[in-house]
């Protein structure tokens, strides 16, 4: 699955990966304000855009085939609405959905595949992110694999008994409710075991060094100079 | 010498009227081992679940010297370490270290200190290998030692684990069985593996509707009751 | 629907960004300032759970099928704010590692889905979902959820300049009209299948009523929504009311600027019509968003 293959992936070792979680973070909304505000898409636009992307992937040294082909996910969507927008004759908004969605996913796809989500988790909330939604946000990510292998397992039982219709989906659902449910219940009670009190205690997150700070720079500047690089005076 | 368990007449019935537990006593004394038998839903789990204190019954009930009740619940889970039958449940946090680092941080051990305090106990379930990986990366058997692992940083007097030998392979139990060995703390073991139940207790208690009907030597008890199937006839 | 990144004009993924996101991170500092942090793993696990329900395929009719997206369900189980936080954490792991949905759209996703679908799945259930009409009501809260996430987001498409001929527009809604209504007959299936399971669904006795303001809030992003939807497909007629009302000379004034480049271009030809109706739903969008957060504020502390 596909969650499973990402979460493979970042945990894997590399130079990107051993990058701190914020600076990652940062570069990332960087290079998508930078993607998102580009008004007009050129071929150098697109191509220093890519490059970048591809050759952080290389850095984290993910499988470039798999990472192109998983942020094609977003590509039905994208194509549909540039087909109308072709339709419509503006072929220039065409190729900016297509491209810039896509480029878009891409990068998020880089970030997430060298770091893993619970790091994530620890950067967002240095940067200001409500304790509360990251631990929810955390505990889903942790029981999803489970649930959805529940999930899976009612349906083949289902299908192996000889069908699956609208009121078994809705009574499997259903099913699955109360047995996640249940769970949390039991996940609450192993909290309060362990001596939870009212507050969830944290390790504290690791922080960010000279390399880290190094890499914000050269990324901002790189993000920067592909942004507005066409509208330098040199290239007017 | 002072019982670590004292349960006097204790008594507890859920929410929508069914009795539990119909008045049980049990004492506990330090580095005694106990297996808990008996049917399904004669009140064992049930049982456990008050000795710190998720459950509270009626009855006198003490743990170490402390009443269980709401301003000893701290302390009390402290002394006594639950390991849950589903280990799911128990491994809630990102990672195997982070998880075993969540009881001792509760505790209010410094972040060093927790670190320390998991990793020993990592080492002493033999599971240290894994202490980066994510729980849902694990076997059934490295679950169940990393949920005891959870439970033994917080240094506890008495470990009461709740059919721990469910979903084990044979590695898996006597690997279970060399760990537990090996702890110097008093146990409590609710299980229906009597394999299991004999490596590790001498002493058991037979559970019944909700009260204790007998409470001896393990093989009398599991005479009395027919509870061991290897010797009964197949049909 | 989830908007990617790539399609919102700055102005729209900026101004949702800065209405929605602050709106969720009050709730969820609400609930940790009123010692909510027990509920992290009810939270959680019900927002696994809902993730692996929208994998789940409901067979309708030969070789289509249904999904349950489960604003609706999230909103009568859990209570409108805890749903909502559920939701922005279901939206948040959808960007993050399925690419469903930007990371810079976020915020529009979280208006769409966890805060306005939210409250438009519980409203109806509050209202009504005691008595004689509970079915009925849960199947408005389903469908009412999905409509409003879907309207506003082609809204938010259309208010970025994105083409969306008046033809694609009345087929898309008729699409997500059907989607609607589908995940109305889901919930009220699944809800069904609770109370068969003997699970009691009382609504929260300690959620206060929601405001009116609240309710008049919803009603008008809607409006202020719909009226983008149709004034960007038929410009003439808001045209026409601007020069009337002398509103076109200002707006140009307000836009000749270094930036009028930019703006130019993304809004399309007739961008008046489009800045004007654009400047007002955002800002009623804004502005009503604040109430709304007054709405939650109750609910938070529970």
């Amino acid at each position: 699955m596909h969650h499973a293959v990402l979460d493979h992936w970042s945990r894997g070792r590399g130079v990107l990966h051993a990058r701190d979680g914020q600076v990652k973070i940062l570069l990332l909304i960087a290079l998508l304000i930078a993607v998102a505000t580009t008004p007009r898409l050129t071929a150098a636009n697109v191509a220093g855009y890519a490059i970048t992307v591809l050759a952080a992937a290389a850095l984290a040294r993910l499988p470039l085939p798999a990472v192109l082909l998983r942020a094609a996910v977003v590509l039905p969507f994208s194509a549909t609405f540039a087909a109308v927008s072709l339709l419509a004759g503006d072929s220039q908004r065409a190729a900016a959905l297509v491209l810039k969605s896509y480029l878009s996913a891409a990068a998020v796809l880089v970030l997430v595949g060298c770091t893993p989500l619970a790091r994530l988790l620890r950067a967002l909330e240095g940067l200001r992110v409500p304790r509360f939604l990251l631990l929810v946000v955390q505990f889903l990510y942790r029981y999803l694999f489970l649930i959805s292998e529940q999930a899976q397992h009612m349906r083949l039982a289902a299908l192996s008994r000889g069908g699956w219709r609208f009121r078994l989906a809705a009574g499997a659902v259903a099913n699955l409710f109360v047995r996640s449910y249940a769970r949390a219940e039991g996940v609450h009670r192993a909290m309060l075991a362990r001596g939870f009190q009212g507050e969830t205690v944290l390790l504290a997150a690791p922080r960010a060094d000279w390399r880290d700070w190094l890499f914000l720079l050269c990324g901002l500047v790189l993000v920067t100079a592909l942004r507005f690089g066409g509208e330098a005076p040199w290239t007017r | 010498m002072d019982p670590l368990i004292d349960v006097r007449d204790l008594r507890f019935s859920y929410e929508d009227g069914t009795l539990a537990l119909d008045g049980v006593d049990f004492l506990l004394h330090a580095g005694e081992t106990v297996a808990l038998l008996g049917p399904n839903g004669s009140g064992k789990t049930t049982f456990v679940l008050h000795l710190n204190g998720l459950l509270s019954g009626e009855g006198r009930l003490s743990v170490c010297g402390l009443e269980v009740e709401k301003r000893n619940l701290p302390a009390v889970r402290r002394k006594v370490g639950l390991v849950f039958q589903d280990a799911e449940e128990q491994l809630f946090m990102p990672s195997v270290l982070e998880d075993v680092c969540y009881g001792p941080l509760n505790l209010g051990l410094a972040p060093a200190e927790a670190l320390a305090a998991a990793e020993k106990a990592l080492r002493q379930v033999g599971v240290d290998y894994a202490r980066d990986k994510a729980p849902y990366h694990l076997s059934a058997g490295e679950k169940r030692r990393v949920a005891l692992a959870g439970v033994l940083a917080m240094q506890p007097e008495i470990l009461v684990l709740d059919e721990p030998t469910t979903n084990l392979d044979p590695p898996g139990r006597l690997a279970l069985v060399e760990v537990l060995r090996a702890l110097p703390q008093a146990k409590l073991l609710v299980t229906h593996d009597l394999w299991f139940a004999r490596a590790l207790a001498r002493r058991a208690v037979f559970f019944e509707h909700g009260r204790i009907v007998r409470d001896g030597a393990l093989e009398e008890v599991l005479a009395q009751f027919h509870w061991d199937l290897s010797s009964a006839p197949t049909r | 629907m989830h908007i990617p990144d790539g399609f919102l004009a700055t102005p729209v993924w900026l101004g949702l960004n800065a209405a929605g996101l602050p709106l969720v991170g009050y709730l969820a500092r609400q609930a940790q300032r009123h010692s909510q942090e027990s509920r992290v793993p009810l939270l959680g696990v019900m927002g696994a759970f809902v993730f692996a329900a929208q994998m789940i395929n409901f067979p309708v009719g030969v070789g289509a099928s249904g999904h349950l997206v489960g604003s609706a369900l999230l909103a009568i189980t859990l209570g409108p704010a805890a749903a909502a936080v559920v939701m922005t954490a279901i939206l948040a792991i959808q960007a993050l590692i399925f690419q469903d949905g930007g990371v810079l759209a976020l915020g529009a996703n979280v208006l769409n889905m966890a805060l306005a679908g939210v409250l438009a799945g519980y409203l109806p259930y509050h209202w009504w979902g005691e008595g004689r009409f509970r079915r009925a009501a849960i199947f408005l809260g389903g469908f009412a959820s999905v409509l409003v996430g879907a309207v506003l987001a082609i809204a938010e498409l259309r208010l970025s300049g994105v083409p969306i001929p008046a033809a694609v527009l009345w087929v898309s809604l008729a699409l997500f009209t059907v989607t609607a209504a589908l995940e109305g007959a889901i919930t009220v299936a699944v809800v069904g299948g609770l109370e068969r399971l003997g699970i009691g669904l009382a609504r929260q006795p300690v959620e206060a009523r929601p405001r009116g303001l609240a309710v008049v809030g919803l009603a008008a992003v809607l409006l202020a929504a719909v009226g983008v939807l149709f004034a960007s497909t038929y410009p003439d007629g808001l045209e026409k009311m601007a020069q009337a009302l002398g509103l076109e000379e200002h707006a140009r004034a307000l836009y000749s600027t270094p930036l009028a480049d930019y703006s130019l271009r993304w809004l399309g030809s007739s961008w008046t019509a489009q800045a004007v109706a654009g400047l007002l739903g955002l800002t009623v969008i804004f502005g009503l968003l604040i109430l709304l957060g007054r709405m939650f504020a109750r609910r938070g502390s529970r």
